[in-house]
């Protein structure tokens, strides 16, 4: 393996713990990653000694906070091959990411008789930002169907396609299935037509290289928690010549460049989508938990994840009575699986109990779910931290519980 | 028997097992042993749903008495929901209404009563209870 395991794993002190007498194994990565301790002293040092507000005062300290959140654009810029930091929008996460888009283009592009597309594997928060845009706006939510393989359906996607577009939406990979989206194709196909394109990122950017001037989509989305960051603090990668176009979202403080009774300017990007104080600590942390990748080198942990992935499908294939949810020729991060006549529940709670943590359910996912007939999946999902070993231990766990319920 | 004897007979009967193993089998058992909800009760409008795992509950009164019936399309929630169908069928409305549920505490499963685990069993508590507050008003 090319990565160093134990040097990795002594840095998460959150997997060195027992759960339920067992030492914990942490499967539920696509729900949120653990914290490697240089993304948590970041954040004890920020409180400890840096703490102030920024962009105002001219204090020591508020410089020093503010040269350390602005590091961090640049930090994300460059993770994600931006243009320009202009272009890196910090929000609370990938939803209102989302809906910070979803709400600008209603209010500004959308109209009656226009079509937003999404896929049918999207999770909620990308599915229900449009439904709203599209009862406030009037247009039509139009939806790429899945393949039984969980590969989105390419002719019906074109097929779709007219001059009615304005927005095209996927996720880069799917959280229920696993699936890695041709992000390029789908943006090249949209923006043919005229038509905006979204990519909700957040299960991609912890798992592989993105390069949003390559893919060419007009917005990118993504979570700092699930690739090691802090919960609470997202990013939006917008291209400038339409974020410069795009109404603001929120009004407030540092929104704006004059406010008069009259009337208010408001600022220059990416400012203008940042209303009030932002989560000034949690940027500061996301600069670390991108530091931390690049440590270790994204290529190297999309090899080891790829490694574990491939490793626990055949483990699965072996025991036998393995219902795969999603089987796309391009799967990361996630395996999604039924065991025969067990309940999904059942199956996370025996697991539980073994000190397995893996996600049971719907994922945020009900029309996936829906689409197979089935009330929600197991699904084990891995980071870079986890080792061949700890799948071994699960298909023991798995192999109880088919003994308990069959 | 009361509510409250209901319950303190199913702690006992607990009290017996050694470990967690022995609880969920017992909970397994519990799940096919009983008939829980006729077919035709089994519809969307009895339907408690959630994240997790869906249960159903339909209630009829039968004088001063309440008669439950649920099912759970999950295992280890419909062996929870025979346990909750054992104390509380066939009780008294007011009976019903004031007694506390502590026996899933004291069984160390109330951890399927949390939040994080949405599987219907709060929501099926809750729902048991208005039936009996419903038909005391009646």
């Amino acid at each position: 393996m090319a990565v160093d395991i134990d040097h990795i794993r002594a840095q998460f002190p959150a997997l060195h713990q027992e759960v339920n007498g067992h030492p914990l194994i942490y499967f539920d990565n696509a729900a949120t990653s653990q914290k490697p301790k240089m993304v948590v002293d970041a954040i004890a040092h920020y409180y400890n000694k840096e703490n102030s507000n920024i962009h105002r005062g001219v204090h020591y300290l508020s410089q020093k906070a503010t040269d350390k959140y602005e590091l961090a654009r640049e930090a994300v810029r460059r993770f994600i091959n931006a243009a320009s930091t202009e272009e890196i929008i910090f929000t609370r996460g990938t939803t209102e990411a989302i809906n910070l888009v979803s709400t600008c283009l209603s209010n500004w592009l959308f109209k009656a008789g226009d079509e937003i597309i999404i896929s049918a594997i999207e999770h909620h928060s990308n599915i229900v930002p449009w439904q709203m845009a599209c009862e406030q706006s009037g247009a039509t939510l139009k939806v790429i169907p899945v393949l039984d393989s969980g590969e989105l359906d390419m002719d019906a996607y074109r097929a779709l396609l007219s001059d009615k577009t304005k927005l095209v939406t996927v996720n880069h990979i799917s959280n229920a299935l696993g699936t890695v989206n041709p992000v390029e194709e789908i943006t090249f196909l949209a923006q043919e037509k005229g038509a905006l394109v979204l990519i909700d990122g957040a299960q991609a950017t912890p798992h592989m290289t993105v390069d949003v001037q390559s893919l060419n989509c007009d917005f990118y989305c993504f979570s700092a928690h699930k690739m090691y960051g802090p919960t609470g603090v997202g990013i939006l990668h917008g291209k400038k010549e339409i974020l410069d176009k795009m109404p603001p979202y929120h009004g407030g403080g540092e929104m704006i460049k004059e406010v008069k009774f009259e009337g208010t300017t408001y600022n220059d990007l990416p400012f203008k989508f940042e209303a009030g104080t932002p989560n000034i600590v949690g940027g500061v942390a996301i600069e670390a938990a991108i530091r931390f990748i690049e440590e270790i080198g994204i290529e190297n942990i999309a090899q080891q994840e790829a490694e574990l992935l491939a490793y626990a499908t055949e483990k699965l294939q072996e025991v036998g009575g393995i219902r795969f949810i999603g089987e796309a020729k391009e799967k990361a991060g996630v395996v999604s699986f039924i065991i025969d006549g067990v309940h999904p529940y059942d199956a996370g709670t025996i697991l539980d109990k073994l000190g397995i943590a893996i996600r049971t359910g719907h994922h945020c996912a009900q029309p996936v779910m829906d689409r197979y007939s089935i009330p929600g999946t197991m699904r084990a999902s891995f980071a870079v931290y986890n080792t061949k070993e700890e799948i071994d231990t699960f298909i023991e766990g798995v192999k109880k519980v088919k003994q308990l319920f069959s | 028997m009361t509510i409250l004897e209901i319950q303190e007979e199913i702690i006992e009967e607990f009290d017996m097992f050694d470990d967690w193993i022995q609880k969920y089998d017992y909970l397994i058992e519990l799940s096919k042993s009983v008939p829980l909800i006729d077919e035709a009760d089994r519809v969307e409008g009895n339907l408690i749903k959630g994240c997790q795992s869906k249960v159903w509950l339909h209630a009829k009164k039968e004088g001063e008495h309440v008669r439950f019936m649920a099912d759970s399309d999950a295992i280890i929630t419909k062996g929870i929901v025979a346990l909750l169908v054992r104390v509380l069928d066939g009780q008294k409305c007011q009976d019903i209404i004031d007694n506390e549920l502590h026996f899933i505490d004291a069984i160390g499963l109330r951890e399927h009563l949390s939040m994080t685990r949405s599987n219907g069993l709060v929501s099926m508590i809750k729902q048991m209870k208005i039936y009996a507050l419903v038909f005391q008003a009646k």
